[in-house]
């Protein structure tokens, strides 16, 4: 069985239709890159996966190990396994960023019938991962995300990826924003969490990230569609043409 | 023929007049109230049209007097001793059960050099000078809150701190009412800060949920030169109760002033805070935390007066709103023209949970002099959708992701609170209304 199987799926937002009609399996321990032009819709993809509700699905169908995702509160799609890595990771003020995270590690736990961590252990699994990440622990002290410059939001949003232990992850744009030392960190980070039980949806409008984080499949996406699929060399060959030939195609 | 016309007596305001006009009148305080009850004869429980009610229409929301309380008995006594707030913050307790001094609820033992607590009656037969100390800490123009409470003036306590003591315990004041029958509540209570003296007051209220009960409270301050006094007030009134109160202040130069109120209880509750900076370089910060559900009408107003340079003043308010209550803050800050370099920030902002929730802001800038930095502000908004879905995208359920966001907006003002054991005990109990909410 698939790990995420996305038929036919239309959405959009107010009256702007986004999604027209998408396809894309991805099994579990692949790696899976969509590419495309600015609009083409890969963010919305990934807000629709995740359940964001200013998008509204008019058709087709998303299944997570066979489970309808789309009747599913954003919490338990969280729950079964699906991660989003936002392209910006929001500041919340006021919200301790080792009480956001306890929050979240237990909850999921709690909902996969999990026990929920104590304190000493929780601790212990933050240090552990934000170690691997290069997040200094002054950081987890801060409010989520506030003051956090653009490479400390996108290894936050690993940190909590690692933590959270998903099934399916989908990066938005992880790459935009960081310098190539901040890249190559996000990049090992998600690498270590590569997994024959995992499988990752990485969505980006550059080749660049995709030399750190090498894909099996390349999907291009234009106007809300897969429009053509291939492998790592497919990447290549956008780097060099770029998208023009999309942008009017489809 | 007389062609003015003469606004109809309200029940309440008849029974007021007629309860208050029969206490007997003793001693020292006797011209006292008998001038407070007059004025309210004359002017009555304010209405929609006195504009500093204007959000807040007490001849409406409050027709009736609940009979004057009795004296506790031995099971109201029974009663009180469980039903307090903030048992566990250390502190010295002085306790008003039904408004009447409650010995066996209060310590007043070993004092600490420099500290002196008496009761009104006792305080007022040392000191023949006490009746006009009070009336000199009054609003500036009547209030019918203050003028019920000086007509009704018999039980209440002093706190005195000497000069330059310096009394690290917190005195906490419980106004406790008890039984299930509504009565009509009142207490005064006086606090001398004596110059580079310091202490923590903690004031509370708390009582009998559907029972429609009233307290009426005066807190009185005076703060003088160089002294340092912080003021934490919980207001966790049962959930039928009218809850009326004032915290009249006056500062004197260089002093350090701070006081937070958390507003939790009561169906409709008014504290207004007359404070006056009558000092240079005087510090003080004014702040508070209401959470408000079901139809809870909750009325915060600020009256800071900047009457002579330097001081620096800092009210920040915040109001949770679920359901369809009802929220107003009103916040005037006044510089008057001697009170140059001025600095004074006021901020009020409102959550909305409840879709039929309302919130009233009205800060407003009284500024006469020319070199001051003032500025207010005023917010009223929603939980915002994508903080909401970036905690859910992250596996944590609605409730407990909006309890995190509502936390984090209140905290803020919390936050305030000098004194660690009264922050995690003021922030427990909000916690606790934060889990009694139940998401729609």
């Amino acid at each position: 069985m698939a790990l995420l199987e996305v038929r036919n799926l239309q959405a959009r937002v107010e009256d702007k239709e986004i999604l027209r009609g998408l396809d894309l399996t991805v099994k579990a321990g692949e790696v899976h890159a969509i590419m495309g032009p600015n609009g083409s819709g890969k963010s919305t993809l990934s807000y629709v996966l995740a359940g964001k509700s200013d998008y509204e699905v008019t058709g087709g169908t998303a299944t997570l190990e066979g489970e309808d995702l789309l009747e599913l509160e954003p919490d338990e799609r969280a729950a079964k396994g699906l991660f989003l890595a936002f392209q910006y990771p929001i500041e919340i003020p006021g919200v301790a960023s080792m009480t956001f995270l306890r929050t979240a590690v237990n909850a999921v736990r709690k909902k996969r019938g999990d026990e929920e961590l104590s304190t000493p252990d929780f601790l212990r699994f933050v240090r552990e991962k934000a170690k691997e990440l290069n997040i200094h622990q002054d950081m987890l002290k801060r409010p989520v995300n506030v003051g956090f410059s653009g490479g400390e939001k996108k290894r936050n949003e690993i940190l909590q990826m690692s933590l959270l232990e998903p099934k399916m992850c989908v990066l938005d744009e992880t790459d935009s924003g960081l310098d190539i030392d901040a890249l190559k960190i996000v990049a090992d980070g998600v690498n270590r969490l590569r997994a024959k039980n995992r499988g990752f949806l990485v969505i980006t409008h550059y080749q660049r990230l995709l030399d750190h984080i090498v894909p099996d499949v390349v999907h291009v996406m234009a106007k809300g569609k897969i429009v053509r699929t291939g492998g790592p060399e497919l990447a290549h060959e956008l780097e060099a043409k770029g998208y023009a030939a999309y942008e009017n195609a489809a | 023929m007389n062609a003015e016309v003469k606004m109809m007596r309200t029940a309440a305001e008849t029974q007021y007049a007629d309860a208050l006009g029969s206490l007997p009148a003793t001693g020292a305080i006797r011209d006292l109230r008998a001038k407070a009850l007059s004025d309210f004869i004359e002017k009555g429980l304010p209405h929609r049209r006195v504009e500093e009610w204007k959000y807040t229409d007490l001849r409406v929301l409050m027709r009736e007097m609940a009979p004057l309380a009795d004296r506790p008995d031995a099971s109201a006594i029974a009663e009180a001793k469980k039903n307090g707030v903030l048992a566990n913050i250390g502190a010295r307790e002085i306790t008003f059960v039904n408004g009447a001094f409650a010995a066996e609820l209060s310590n007043l033992k070993g004092l600490e050099k420099g500290l002196s607590i008496s009761t009104l009656a006792d305080a007022l037969a040392k000191d023949p000078m006490l009746p006009q100390l009070l009336a000199g800490l009054n609003p500036s123009k009547y209030d019918a809150v203050y003028a019920l409470n000086t007509a009704a003036l018999n039980e209440g306590v002093v706190i005195d701190v000497a000069a330059g003591a310096q009394i690290t315990k917190p005195i906490h004041i419980r106004h406790i009412v008890t039984g299930t029958k509504p009565v009509s509540v009142f207490g005064r209570v006086f606090v001398k800060a004596g110059k580079k003296s310091q202490a923590t007051i903690v004031q509370s209220h708390s009582g009998p949920d559907a029972v429609a009960y009233q307290t009426n409270t005066v807190l009185q301050l005076s703060v003088a030169d160089d002294a340092e006094l912080d003021v934490v007030r919980v207001q966790a009134e049962g959930d039928k109760a009218i809850h009326l109160s004032m915290m009249i202040g006056a500062a004197g130069a260089k002093s350090r002033f701070r006081s937070f109120t958390l507003t939790t209880g009561a169906s409709v509750s008014r504290h207004t805070v007359p404070f006056a900076f009558a000092g240079k370089d005087i510090r003080a910060s004014i702040s508070g935390a209401t959470l408000l559900r079901h139809k809870q009408h909750a009325d915060m107003t600020l009256e800071v007066d900047h009457a002579l340079p330097g001081g620096e003043s800092r009210e920040l308010f915040k109001t949770v709103l679920d359901d369809e209550t009802k929220g107003v803050f009103q916040g005037l800050i006044i510089v008057r023209p001697d009170a140059q370099k001025t600095d004074g920030r006021m901020m009020s902002a409102a959550l909305l949970l409840g879709e039929s929730a309302e919130m009233d802001n009205k800060p407003e800038l009284e500024i006469f002099a020319d070199d001051v930095q003032c500025a207010h502000g005023a917010t009223t908004g929603a939980l915002d959708d994508d903080l909401m879905f970036y905690l859910r995208a992250r596996g944590i359920p609605k409730k407990e992701a909006e309890s995190l966001l509502i936390q984090s907006f209140f905290g803020e003002a919390i936050e305030q609170i000098e004194n660690e054991k009264i922050r995690d005990a003021v922030m427990l109990r909000a916690g606790k209304w934060l889990a009694e909410r139940s998401v729609k």
